[in-house]
């Protein structure tokens, strides 16, 4: 987990263009909207691509988004629950 | 020689967001016709501006280029064989860059893009001057800001009601003249 | 010279849209509640099956006839030269050869269309396609080919703010007359369907799978339409020497920046509130005033609350009667300025409300319900029209009836 967690902060930084933002800033449990990392809905949607690309996961409705990308640790455990191979 | 410099678009846009210690994260995420806009925006009003003169509505921003956002509906199309990008689709206008200024800086007054061939200075001064003369501006950003693959080009004007120490008069000719010195 | 009190008229209206190819046949659809939703006939699309359109109902050799211009191969040009030839014919300026006339056309889309086909073929071989089709990609050139077939000379531009783009065009041309700077404007916008717009609102996952159901608490998103509308304005000068008087003036406009998002509108509607109220100060009109709105309304989760939003706080307690006509057309984007100014006009004109379709859940978060069935023989003296576009260009036109 705390690998998967540690890959995703790299990966949210590379996908999302937040060049001032270093993975050590992000913490597991802090929130990646609005008051957090200020993440907006056009970056909930660029999140949407990350699953997709990287772990092969389709989330079709963007109404989850919230609940999913609440934090690192909430994406990390949506992955772990819906990858392929636990399916 | 040409080439070599147009090349260098992005991290000539980088090289001047660190040059003025500019500080806002959005900025990475903007397209290239955004950010060429945003930074001719922070420049032109480093020092000079005073927004505190103005209620926000009062502000407006009125830009034209040629190639419309040309440069990033190439960019999003190529997306689209795999996963297309929300991010790039959300730049596939030319008022973008209008909206990513007026974020910036709360800018709420009357705003609108005009493709043109060519710089219109005719044209800038009739509608801007309708929009201050008539109140419905104090005070307006205009200007051309063009991005097409390795070509790119931003010249932005303050237009402001009252005069100040170093303006000069609103005029076709003037900012013809300002235009073709600051584009050779 | 300047006048910026001088009334501007309608003088003509023309529409091509889903529900019509005439003004007078969308006139029939909105009062019988036939939406022009459908699946997809003639845009080439991988979702032909999934996400339902509301596409003319005629082939581009179709459209080249009625326009009889078979040389013009655009969509988007099709339909501009379409509604603004019936536009013209209806104000019926017979000196108008005399008179310094400027066309103001909005787009979006331009050619795009036919650049879409041209690189299929072009990306696999680069000897295939036709440059032709690529020629007038861009949105001016679009304005031009139309201007051109019209025989308007004076003043023509381009206007591309996203889905305000048809509103400004409209608000420039009524500045133009009152500068004094032209006598007659034909303004509007046109859009067609393309595989880029439908793919990029389908990437922001706010095209909805079903008919649209805008200000309904379970929205779902969008549909996207295609079409054309155009107003003819006058100046007071020209509307005295029309046979037929013309009886609506566009009273109030107003455009301003929400300046919060590139493509989402601030919760509270920051940007809708300041163009209603100021198109409001415009016009003179105070908010009771108003009689019908015709909203933006696009169905998003987003669009319909920062609007809503934005008319509670400036309108309440004395709501107007409202309706999104995008539930008939779908969102034509560029084009939806002109096509619901027209439908504004016709409000006036007949003293008609049109039906908010498929309203069925009001939404929870607001204490007004768009009207779910036409309404007639009602008095309607202004109407208020919306329209705001990604960037946070929002804007709205206020038309009114002026007493003969």
């Amino acid at each position: 987990m705390d690998k998967l967690m540690s890959d995703l902060k790299t990966q949210i930084i590379a996908q999302l263009n937040l060049q001032d933002t270093k993975p050590e800033d992000i913490g597991d449990d802090q929130p990646l909207f609005v008051e957090g990392l200020g993440l907006d809905s056009i970056d909930a949607l660029e999140l949407i691509v990350l699953l997709q690309q990287q772990y092969k996961i389709k989330l079709s409705n963007a109404e989850d988004g919230p609940k999913v990308f609440k934090t690192v640790r909430t994406m990390a455990e949506y992955i772990t629950a819906h990858q392929p191979q636990n399916a | 020689m040409f080439e070599e410099k147009g090349s260098e678009l992005p991290d000539f846009l980088v090289a001047v967001y660190r040059h003025f210690e500019l500080q806002y994260p959005k900025f990475h995420k903007m397209d290239y016709l955004s950010k060429l806009g945003w930074l001719a925006n922070e420049i032109l009003l480093q020092d000079v501006f005073d927004k505190e003169k103005y209620k926000p509505e009062d502000i407006g921003i009125v830009l034209s280029n040629a190639n419309s956002s040309l440069d990033t509906d190439i960019k999003y199309y190529e997306t689209t064989k795999t996963i297309a990008s929300p991010a790039q689709f959300v730049y596939t206008l030319p008022n973008i860059v209008i909206g990513e200024i007026s974020i910036r800086h709360h800018f709420k007054g009357e705003n609108a893009f005009f493709i043109a061939e060519a710089f219109d200075a005719g044209f800038m001064e009739q509608y801007i001057g309708n929009l201050i003369n008539n109140n419905i501006l104090q005070c307006c950003i205009c200007g051309w800001v063009d991005v097409l693959d390795k070509n790119y080009n931003a010249t932005l004007f303050l237009i402001e009601k009252d005069k100040s120490a170093n303006s000069v008069n609103f005029t076709k000719e003037n900012l013809t003249k300002i235009y073709q010195l600051q584009n050779g | 010279m300047l006048n910026s009190s001088e009334p501007v008229f309608v003088a003509g209206t023309g529409i091509i849209s889903a529900i019509g190819n005439r003004v007078a046949e969308c006139l029939d659809a909105l009062e019988n509640g036939r939406a022009g939703m459908g699946q997809m006939h003639y845009l080439q699309s991988a979702h032909s099956k999934r996400l339902p359109v509301a596409e003319v109902k005629l082939s581009n050799e179709e459209l080249a006839q009625l326009a009889g211009l078979p040389n013009i191969k655009s969509r988007t040009a099709l339909l501009s030269l379409v509604a603004a030839t019936e536009a013209l014919a209806a104000a019926g300026i017979e000196n108008i050869k005399d008179l310094r006339t400027g066309f103001i056309s909005a787009t979006s889309v331009g050619g795009m269309d036919k650049t879409e086909n041209f690189f299929t073929g072009f990306l696999s071989d680069n000897s295939k396609g036709k440059l032709r089709d690529v020629i007038n990609h861009e949105c001016g050139s679009v304005t031009e080919l139309v201007a051109d077939a019209l025989g308007i000379k004076d003043y023509i531009t381009t206007i591309s703010t996203a889905c305000s783009s048809s509103a400004n065009a409209i608000f420039l041309g009524a500045r133009l007359i009152r500068n004094n700077i032209v006598d007659v404007v034909v303004a509007g916008g046109t859009d067609s369907m393309a595989r880029f717009t439908l793919n990029g609102f389908n990437t922001l996952m706010i095209v909805d799978e079903q008919f649209c159901q805008p200000f309904d608490e379970n929205r779902r998103g969008l549909n996207l339409g295609e079409g054309a509308g155009y107003v003819v304005l006058v100046s007071d000068k020209v509307a005295a020497t029309l046979k037929n008087k013309p009886a609506i003036i566009l009273s109030g406009y107003c455009n301003a920046n929400d300046a919060y998002h590139q493509t989402a509108s601030s919760p509270d509607g920051i940007g809708s509130f300041l163009a209603m109220s100021g198109a409001l100060q415009k016009a003179g009109l105070k908010p009771e005033d108003i009689d019908y709105i015709n909203l933006h309304g696009t169905g998003t989760q987003n669009n319909d609350i920062a609007e809503g939003t934005a008319i509670k706080r400036l309108f309440d307690p004395h709501y107007p009667k409202m309706s999104s006509t995008k539930t008939f057309t779908g969102h034509t984007l560029g084009a939806s300025g002109g096509i619901e100014a027209v439908f504004s006009v016709l409000a006036l004109q007949h003293g008609i409300i049109f039906p908010n379709l498929r309203l069925q859940t009001p939404m929870v978060d607001l204490p007004f319900v768009p009207e779910r069935a036409l309404v007639k023989n009602v008095k309607v003296k202004h109407v208020l029209s919306n329209s705001f576009g990604f960037g946070g260009n929002c804007s709205s036109l206020i038309f009114s009836k002026v007493e003969s």
